[in-house]
């Protein structure tokens, strides 16, 4: 059974808008759903919008070859209640933040929910996509199969790119099965317990999906058949959280308290095992979430880049200033000259004039 | 790289970096190095170096930059697509010597690792700690880590746990201005472009491994695996279909035609129904109540599929035997003939029956016999076809064979390779699997790397030139787009 459902096609379109602004040397901005906006550096000033949200539709989804293709401005939403309705899932649970996010998007930022140390990310479960790079050509790389070795993995290098390499129109990925049965258990501890705790579990071969400390109690969310978990309840101490709750979508979405701030948020990704970071004028529990078991952690508070930067990256991390960035401050972690400098040349390679949102990422690139 | 003077200016300079016995020049000590895993594709370098310093094979490859000399990196050399093929002019680098595990990390899951460390050698060592590496080819015994990374090697678990390229956190690399550079991080992403997805399964195009980062994982408490018969290829192949149509992901899923279960039965006596025309080994794992749960569900499924005998390995023995089977499927299948040619397109699961029907057709059609090897779960077929090198024409007839099956894997909506790599074998496929603006970007790619093209030249991505006289490119009256732009 393939399926082919309502759909749009405007890749005709969106060729002749990048044509056009190869001829006038004008930058585009690629904007769909609008939903991420707050983040990134602010696409320099002279630059036309390219709106992509209108080439929409899913082109083919076979649930037994777990892959489906869509174009990129299709609404996440969609995509999710098709799989919903086929026992299926998007793994990573991309963010869908205040709502609209698109394919495209959730691609393009690269971003990933709760069960990305355990299901993989979204770079991790792309196959393969179809673009427009920066000579208006469209190209297709990889495809719709798991094994696809042939030729560089460009369609990953797309992944977190913010859309400077080139304009995403189609995207190909894996899915997999919905577990049947998913439970959360909470339980109060220090965050140094916590982090132990989170990463002992990836030492044992237990259904965990999900491993987050916040506001003092640390949440484990195990999934799969109704035996493995029940089975694997007895290795999880705390008391089982209400469904009601949707903690991990709103930790997802960034809708819970924790977020409602007007000082900035810092993104964390360090190795799991790191000890609590400590940054003077942070409060040790109340102003950390920490995801991902430790490796994706959020901070929230108004401190300069540098008290934040350097004792992250002295561990072997790196941050991200993801919302209300001030003063100026690099949102993301600064590379170094010659890492720079290769990856000025790879956008080169793709996007010779530098027109697909100049300036969103890094300022040189 | 011109002239017989320079030559021996650069052995003579290269003999300066490296101790006495770590530089062959002479064609008796260089013949190991000729071919890799592929053997009808063979060439003698011009010499191989055996470094073991990450400063030797800086200081080696700024050299190379400075003369212009080619640089093919080579691991333990048992890739299938000529990836490790040397150039006459150029120097062969051997890794082999890069063979320390130098961290392994149980807190954050994760081992550091230099690049000639073998696949399995890193299953070992991270064992005490209830740890395992999970990309598992099937030369795991003997391949290097650093080759996996190269051609983004799979094995028989990918569809549950991934290819290489899901594995690996962190490379260092050696560019060919002889720099050091890290790509991807010790955390779950790095900030920047993926230059860690993209270096994978980059066949030594763009930079030298020199240190890898791997994660690791948990061995799962209890691993079971279902053998089913079936009197017909075609049900086992729906029978597949419908395993993940419950919702349940096989660690392993493997098929074998009647050619192959035969070829394995007699070679190691695996236990397999000699009279089946396909078996599938599923192989589940997880915690000791999920794999009970679901091996139940996976019976029912196969029986309801029409399978004529299913078998739950009865004890660690025997799950062990079943699997022997197909790993040595392919030794096996070489008993059958002189010699044998290795496919490995990957197709959409569905397309199955059809593909199979082609390849049957094109067996009696070019007169030789194939057996059948597939990682059903990922759609990854292994056509063995058996042939004769020693008969003038049939090396090229059975080339020929293979060209038309990966052709038809790209027709039905797959690829020409799905774990082996492009190397030098599949070169000229990649001009049916590529538009010319395609290999063009391809190639821009490896620019923004390596912008003398020093790194494994003539491999994995053809020139345009390449397929236009393959004939599979499609430039209209000799024209490209933009002709204004620059193409490499």
């Amino acid at each position: 059974m393939i399926l082919q459902i309502k759909n749009q096609c405007i890749s005709e379109q969106l060729q002749s808008q990048v044509l056009r602004a190869i001829d006038e040397q004008m930058s585009l901005n690629i904007v769909a759903g609008n939903s991420k906006r707050f983040l990134g550096r602010s696409v320099q000033a002279k630059c036309r919008v390219l709106d992509i949200s209108a080439h929409c539709g899913i082109i083919e989804y076979n649930p037994c070859e777990l892959v489906l293709t869509a174009r990129a401005g299709t609404p996440l939403k969609e995509v999710e209640k098709i799989l919903a309705e086929n026992g299926q899932m998007l793994p990573f649970e991309p963010p869908h933040f205040a709502g609209g996010a698109t394919l495209g998007g959730a691609i393009a930022s690269g971003l990933s929910g709760p069960r990305r140390p355990y299901a993989g990310s979204a770079r991790d479960l792309v196959l393969g996509c179809k673009l427009l790079n920066g000579r208006g050509e469209i190209l297709r790389f990889g495809g719709q199969v798991m094994k696809n070795v042939a030729g560089y993995d460009v369609s990953r290098l797309m992944v977190g790119a913010y859309g400077t390499l080139g304009v995403l129109l189609e995207i190909s990925l894996k899915v997999l099965p919905r577990p049947v049965v998913s439970t959360t258990y909470c339980h109060e501890c220090k965050p140094e317990a916590a982090i132990r705790f989170m990463n002992d579990l990836l030492r044992r071969a237990l259904p965990v999906d999900g491993a987050c400390y916040y506001k003092g109690q640390c949440y484990v969310r195990i999934s799969g058949s109704q035996q493995a978990v029940t089975t694997a309840s007895n290795d999880i101490p705390g008391e089982a959280l209400s469904y009601q709750s949707h903690f991990w979508q709103n930790l997802r979405d960034h809708q819970l308290s924790f977020f409602q701030t007007n000082t900035s948020l810092w993104r964390i990704s360090c190795k799991p095992a790191t000890a609590p970071i400590k940054i003077k004028g942070i409060a040790a529990v109340n102003d950390w979430l920490l995801d991902w078991g430790g490796a994706q952690r959020w901070l929230v508070g108004d401190i300069e880049a540098g008290r934040v930067r350097d004792p992250v990256l002295s561990q072997g991390g790196h941050t991200t200033c993801f919302r209300g960035i001030k003063n100026n401050v690099d949102v993301f972690q600064p590379l170094s000259q010659p890492m720079l400098t290769l990856q000025q040349r790879l956008k080169k390679s793709f996007d010779p004039l530098g027109l697909f949102n100049p300036g969103r990422m890094y300022a040189a690139l | 790289m011109t002239n017989a003077e320079q030559r021996r200016q650069f052995i003579k300079e290269l003999g300066l970096l490296l101790p006495f016995d770590a530089l062959l020049t002479e064609v008796e000590e260089m013949r190991p190095y000729e071919c890799d895993g592929l053997s009808v594709y063979r060439r003698l370098p011009m010499a191989v170096a055996l470094p073991d310093q990450v400063e030797q094979v800086q200081a080696i490859m700024r050299l190379c930059h400075e003369y212009k000399v080619p640089v093919v990196a080579r691991g333990a050399g048992t890739g299938l697509s000529g990836g490790a093929l040397p150039l006459e002019n150029g120097l062969l680098l051997s890794l082999a010597k890069f063979n320390r595990i130098l961290n392994i990390d149980p807190a954050n899951a994760q081992a550091t690792v230099e690049p000639g460390v073998r696949n399995l050698a890193i299953t070992e060592a991270a064992k005490p700690y209830n740890l395992y590496y999970a990309p598992d080819p099937s030369s795991q015994i003997a391949c290097t880590i650093g080759g996996n990374v190269a051609e983004n090697s799979g094995g028989v678990h990918c569809l549950k746990y991934g290819l290489t390229v899901h594995n690996v956190l962190q490379v260092k690399i050696i560019t060919i201005e002889g720099e050091l550079m890290t790509l991807g991080s010790e955390t779950l992403d790095s900030p920047g472009y993926d230059l860690l997805a993209l270096i994978t399964g980059s066949e030594g195009m763009l930079g030298i491994f020199i240190e890898i980062i791997v994660k690791l994982l948990p061995i799962p408490e209890r691993a079971q695996v279902v053998l089913a018969a079936f009197d017909d290829v075609e049900k086992a192949g729906e029978a597949v279909g419908a395993i993940i149509a419950e919702g349940i992901i096989p660690a392993g899923l493997e098929m074998m035609d009647k050619l192959a279960i035969q070829a394995a039965e007699d070679f190691v006596h695996a236990g397999y129904p000699r009279d089946a025309a396909a078996i599938l080994l599923c192989e589940l794992d997880g915690s000791n109540a999920e794999v009970s749960e679901q091996i139940m569900t996976v019976r029912d499924v196969l029986k309801k599929q029409g399978a004529t005998e299913v078998r739950t390995a009865k004890d660690e023995a025997e799950r062990q035997r079943f699997w022997k089977g197909r790993k040595s499927a392919f030794p096996a299948v070489g008993r059958l003939a002189p010699d044998y040619y290795c496919m490995d397109g990957t197709i959409p699961r569905y397309q199955l029956p059809i593909v199979l029907k082609r390849i049957n057709d094109l067996s009696a059609e070019y007169g030789l016999p194939v057996a059948n090897v597939f990682h059903a779960g990922d759609g990854n077929l292994h056509p063995l076809i058996l042939y004769d090198a020693n008969k003038p024409g049939e090396l090229e007839k059975t080339e020929a064979f293979g060209s038309k099956i990966l052709e038809f894997c790209v027709a039905v909506g797959g690829t020409i390779t799905g774990e082996h790599g492009v190397g030098m074998e599949k070169i000229d496929q990649m001009c049916v699997q590529f538009q010319s603006a395609e290999l063009s970007q391809f190639h821009a790619v490896k620019e923004a790397f390596d912008p003398e093209r020093l790194l494994n030249p003539g491999k994995a991505v053809p020139t345009l030139q390449r397929c236009a006289e393959f004939g599979a490119m499609h430039v209209h009256h000799g024209q490209l787009k933009y002709p204004e732009l620059e193409r490499f």
